[in-house]
């Protein structure tokens, strides 16, 4: 590399790495994991295998509250899902009809604490997030 | 040294421009959005343009995610001062929302309920929209923050006097 072109590139690689702070935005966050590696990681917490059956019945149960799960994820949540209250569109649940689907750690965590909140009025244990995982990953074209 | 300069300045442009205080106060939705706007309050229901509602009313909204309309939309701080920053700096100004709704909602607001005025009470309830909070079942662009009256499109089985309105 010439001199002239070193200081070229050298005075453009922080714009570079600006423009891509500025176009990733604050909120963008990378892929840090996968369905798989959240299954494995709920099931060492609940000291046992995520069950697929018992997810199945879970994910369909009311809880004794007025939503299921199913209610806005669609059952099975292979296809996009509608919020209940809202009517907006969500994209499928199941791993293997939606790419992006328990892809980001950050979102896991908060979506499943914001949803087991609203249908059970509490947390979910990791025994039935690995339940639930299961039914999910066994979800196939 | 004028190259130091240009990259001060560039950087200070770039960090500033996503979240540019245009203060514009009007019905459309500003040019520039947070992400964080579009992913933490664009999943559930569309990311309504901050102009719909008064700075006093997403104020309060954003203080009490943990309980949003019956539903957990809990986020953490950071996120939380982030968008309501931006929320008040665009919050509606215009003359019919500077009066702040029942419970903050968009739909009980002077302006929303007099430019439904004639959408039958009824309709709000069909499966086709569901909700006076799915603005796109009605408005094809509202996705892209566009609300013009000419792009609208009738939902199924909405009936013929509401569909009127469609019409003028």
């Amino acid at each position: 590399m010439s001199p002239r072109l070193r200081d070229v590139a050298a005075g453009a690689l922080p714009w570079a790495l600006l423009l891509l702070m500025a176009a990733a935005g604050p909120a963008a966050r990378a892929a840090d994991t996968s369905a798989a590696q959240q299954l494995l990681r709920w099931s060492a917490q609940a000291g046992q295998p995520g069950d697929a059956a018992a997810g199945r019945v879970f994910f369909t149960s009311r809880h004794g509250g007025e939503w299921s799960c199913a209610s806005c994820h669609g059952n099975p949540p292979t296809t996009n899902g509608r919020h209940e209250s809202t009517g907006k569109t969500i994209a499928p649940l199941a791993p293997a009809f939606n790419p992006k689907s328990f892809t980001d750690t950050a979102k896991v965590e908060k979506w499943f604490r914001r949803n087991c909140r609203d249908v059970l009025e509490r947390e979910c244990s990791a025994r039935e997030k690995a339940d639930v995982l299961a039914f999910l990953q066994g979800l196939q074209p | 040294m004028s190259r130091v300069l240009a990259f001060v300045a560039g950087a200070l442009l770039l960090s500033a421009a996503p979240f540019a205080a245009q203060a514009d106060g009007g019905r459309r939705m500003p040019a520039q959005v947070p992400p964080a706007y579009a992913a933490e309050c664009g999943s559930c229901h569309l990311a309504f343009p901050p102009g719909a509602l008064p700075a006093r009313s997403w104020l309060r909204m954003v203080s009490g995610l943990d309980d949003h309309y019956g539903t957990d939309a809990s986020l953490d701080e950071a996120t939380v001062q982030q968008l309501s920053g931006w929320l008040v700096a665009h919050a509606g100004t215009w003359k019919r929302v500077r009066e702040e709704p029942p419970q903050d909602r968009i739909t009980r607001s002077a302006w929303f309920e007099h430019k439904h005025r004639r959408i039958a009470p009824s309709a709000w309830k069909l499966p086709s929209i569901r909700s006076a909070a799915n603005c796109a079942a009605c408005h094809g662009r509202a996705e892209q923050g566009e609300f013009d009256d000419d792009r609208l499109r009738v939902p199924a089985g909405l009936d013929a006097r509401s569909r009127r309105a469609f019409d003028e």
